[in-house]
C-alpha cells in the first residue's frame, strides 16, 4: 500500500523538480535558439549527467547514517530551504516580489546571447557553459530536495523516479511547443513545494530531535493543512497590508 | 586553507541562501527541542518555531521593500 509520506515524497520532488526545469530549461532554450543547439543540449546533457552522478555518490552515504542523525539533518535542511521557497511564494503571491516571467527572461538570455560575440561553427564554449550552468544551478537544489527526501524514506529510487518524470515531462512540453513555458503556474507550484518542505521538516526536525508526535505518522495530516493555511493567511494580511499603504500614499 | 574556508562560505550560502536569521532559527529551535526532557511535549516547539520564523521572515522582507 501507498504510504501519506510515499505519496508527499512523489508529489514534493516532481513540483519541485518541475519548477526548477521549467526555469532551466528558458535557459537552454535562449542560447540554444539563438547561438548552437548542439551545444546547448551538449551542456545541459553534462549538467543531468553530473547531477545524477551527485545523486548515486551521495544517496547511499546518506541512507547509511543512523535513523535519528538522519531525520535531523533532513528536517533542518528541508526546513532552510522550504521556508525559503514559502517566504519568496508568499511574497510573490501578495503582489511584493515581481512573479518569474519566463518570456522575460528568455529574452534578456536570448540578447545577452546574441551580444556575447561571434558564434562559434561547430563547438560553441558560450552556449555550453551558460545552458551548463543553468541546468547545473537550477538542478543542485532539487537534487538535495530529492535525496533528503528518499534517503529518510529509503526511498532514493522513488524520489529519483519522480524528478525524472518531471524533467521528461517539461522537456516533452518545451519540444512541443519550442517556447518558454510562460503559462506554467510557477509561483503556485513553489508555493506548495514550500509548504510540503516545511511540513515534512518540521515533522522530521522533531523526531530527530527526539521528539514524538501525538497520533505518530498521522500527525502530517494536521502539521500540513495548518503550514498551508498558515502561510495563506501571511499573504492575506500582507495583501491588505499594501492595500492600506496605497490607500494612505494616495 | 583557502579553499576550504570559500567552500565552507559557498555551502553555507547554497544553504541558507539569502535569509541565515530563518536558517539560524531552525538550528536553535531544534536544539530547543532536543533539550525539553520529555519527547511527548518536545514536539510543540517546532511548530511554533516555525511559525514565528516564517512570520518574521516574511514582515522583515516585506519591510525592506516598503522602505525602497
Amino acid at each position: 500500500m501507498v504510504s501519506g509520506q510515499a505519496v508527499g515524497l512523489v508529489v514534493s520532488v516532481f513540483l519541485a523538480c518541475a519548477v526548477e526545469a521549467v526555469e532551466a530549461l528558458t535557459i537552454v532554450l535562449a542560447v540554444g535558439a539563438t547561438r548552437s543547439w548542439r551545444s546547448s543540449l551538449l551542456g545541459c546533457a553534462v549538467a543531468v549527467f553530473a547531477l545524477a552522478a551527485t545523486t548515486a555518490i551521495l544517496g547511499p552515504r546518506l541512507t547509511s547514517l543512523p535513523i535519528d542523525t538522519l531525520r535531523l539533518v533532513v528536517g533542518g535542511l528541508l526546513l532552510v530551504f522550504g521556508l525559503q521557497w514559502l517566504r519568496k511564494a508568499i511574497l510573490r503571491a501578495a503582489g511584493l516580489k515581481a512573479q518569474h516571467d519566463e518570456e522575460e527572461i528568455f529574452r534578456e538570455e536570448a540578447e545577452a546571447a546574441r551580444a556575447a560575440g561571434a558564434r562559434h561553427p561547430g563547438f560553441d564554449p558560450y552556449a555550453f557553459t551558460i545552458a551548463f550552468k543553468g541546468v547545473l544551478l537550477e538542478g543542485l537544489e532539487v537534487v538535495f530536495i530529492a535525496l533528503t527526501f528518499g534517503a529518510n524514506q529509503g526511498r532514493v529510487g522513488l524520489a529519483a523516479v519522480a524528478a525524472v518524470a518531471a524533467v521528461l515531462t517539461v522537456a516533452a512540453v518545451g519540444v512541443a511547443v519550442r517556447a518558454p513555458l510562460a503559462r506554467v503556474p510557477e509561483n503556485a507550484m513553489k508555493f506548495s513545494v514550500g509548504v510540503m518542505l516545511t511540513s515534512f521538516g518540521i515533522f522530521w526536525g522533531a523526531e530527530g530531535a527526539g521528539a514524538s508526535w501525538p497520533g505518530g505518522d498521522a500527525a502530517l495530516l494536521v502539521i500540513v493543512p495548518l503550514v498551508l493555511l498558515f502561510s495563506l493567511a501571511l499573504t492575506r494580511a500582507l495583501r491588505a497590508g499594501t492595500a492600506e499603504g496605497r490607500v494612505a500614499e494616495a | 586553507m583557502k579553499r576550504l574556508r570559500e567552500a565552507a562560505v559557498g555551502a553555507w550560502e547554497f544553504v541558507a541562501g539569502d535569509d541565515w536569521l530563518t536558517a539560524v532559527g531552525v538550528l536553535a529551535a531544534l536544539g530547543l527541542t532536543a533539550l525539553v526532557s520529555d519527547p511527548d511535549e518536545a514536539w510543540i516547539v517546532m511548530p511554533l518555531a516555525v511559525a514565528g520564523l516564517l512570520a518574521l521572515s516574511v514582515w522583515r522582507e516585506a519591510r525592506k521593500r516598503d522602505r525602497t
